[in-house]
């Protein structure tokens, strides 16, 4: 019994740490063996075909975007969000599980600080490197090899960020 | 045009922008998991280099589905590379070629201006700005603001997430400040 009590205590922690995150919330309690994730391996190749193809990864689309000389990035990231929000309401609407028969989850977003200082400084470096987290996998593959320094970059980034979140205004 | 020389043409935004919406539902159904791509990079500080710092201190296991995610990506990238380039060279518009241009940037083949992203620039001051400058920040920023272009501005939004709309005007003041503003000093140095 102790036991137990304990173990639920620990996991929320665990899960407020990992809330911190505000994305990436692994809701599913189910235990799966580590090669069940090579579906999400797919979903990946998949997401940086569509990156490479539609140009979302080239510095330049991203400098035309920020000086509104192309409408392609908006067109781009509107009809995504278009079909985003239609998704999650038909998901929604009709209570779909996934395939393992979960209930499908929504983790609601708090507001802090950090998404305005954050999302500025994040701004920065968008136009800098014409690359955020996803583009940066998709260059290094398709063949800008020095752009690992620019991702090995953005993980010391990441850690520096840990390391003094406590002192920095959310 | 027989499908494979139409599909390695650019993919116009109404054909590739529907497809990344649909990865929202997609990471849903397999495994009840929400589309983000920069929290990857916590779960390798975490699974590399924790240090008793407490925002690493988790099980990253849990999480390991995100990182075959992003390898996948990378491995979408050396696909699209090797079966699925555009022969053809990337048309941008003239005002930003004719600016480049000015800095001396004439290289507008590829994904990345070869002029100025190449290991051979890395050890100048231009380089080390834009490859490991902005990199930091990217790192930085996404943590910081809990998420990047895919957790926020496409699910986020998606969600109906106002967080997530304030983020998402913040990542795009902070782009047109630095591309309008600062970049152009930064490539004359």
């Amino acid at each position: 019994m102790s036991a137990n009590t304990f173990k639920t205590v620990d996991l929320n922690t665990d899960f407020e740490i990992r809330s911190q995150n505000s994305i990436c919330v692994n809701r599913s309690a189910l235990d799966k063996p580590i090669w069940s994730n090579l579906k999400f391996a797919f979903a990946g190749i998949l997401f940086g075909i569509i990156l490479v193809k539609s140009q979302a990864i080239s510095w330049f689309r991203i400098q035309e975007m920020f000086r509104l000389q192309s409408f392609h990035m908006y067109g781009l990231i509107g009809s995504a969000v278009a079909v985003g929000i239609i998704s999650v309401f038909i998901i929604k609407k009709f209570k779909i599980r996934s395939i393992d028969g979960e209930p499908i989850y929504f983790e609601p977003k708090k507001f802090n600080k950090g998404q305005i200082y954050g999302g500025l400084l994040f701004g920065f470096g968008w136009a800098l490197t014409g690359a955020c987290p996803g583009p940066l996998f998709a260059l290094i593959g398709s063949g800008a090899t020095v752009i690992i320094v620019t991702l090995f970059s953005a993980i010391v980034g990441t850690w520096v960020y840990g390391f003094f979140r406590n002192k920095l205004p959310h | 045009m027989n499908f494979i020389e139409w599909i390695k043409q650019p993919w116009p935004w109404y054909v590739a922008g529907p497809l990344i919406g649909l990865t929202i539902p997609v990471l849903l159904i397999l495994g009840n998991k929400s589309f983000g791509v920069s929290a990857s990079l916590r779960h390798i500080c975490a699974a590399c280099a924790p240090l008793n710092v407490p925002f690493f201190k988790y099980d990253w296991k849990k999480e390991v589905w995100n990182l075959f995610f992003v390898g996948g990506i990378l491995l979408g990238g050396v696909i699209t590379a090797f079966f699925l380039s555009n022969p053809n060279p990337v048309v941008i518009d003239p005002k930003l070629a004719t600016e480049l241009a000015g800095y001396g940037v004439t290289n507008t083949e590829g994904l990345v201006p070869k002029d100025l992203f190449n290991w051979g620039n890395l050890l100048s001051i231009k380089g080390i700005i834009l490859m490991v400058g902005g990199g930091f920040l990217v790192g930085f920023g996404t943590r910081y603001a809990g998420g990047c272009t895919s957790g926020h501005a496409i699910m986020g939004l998606s969600n109906l997430q106002l967080p997530s709309l304030i983020a998402t005007c913040c990542f795009m003041i902070g782009g047109f400040f630095f591309a309008n503003i600062v970049l152009p000093l930064i490539l004359k140095l």
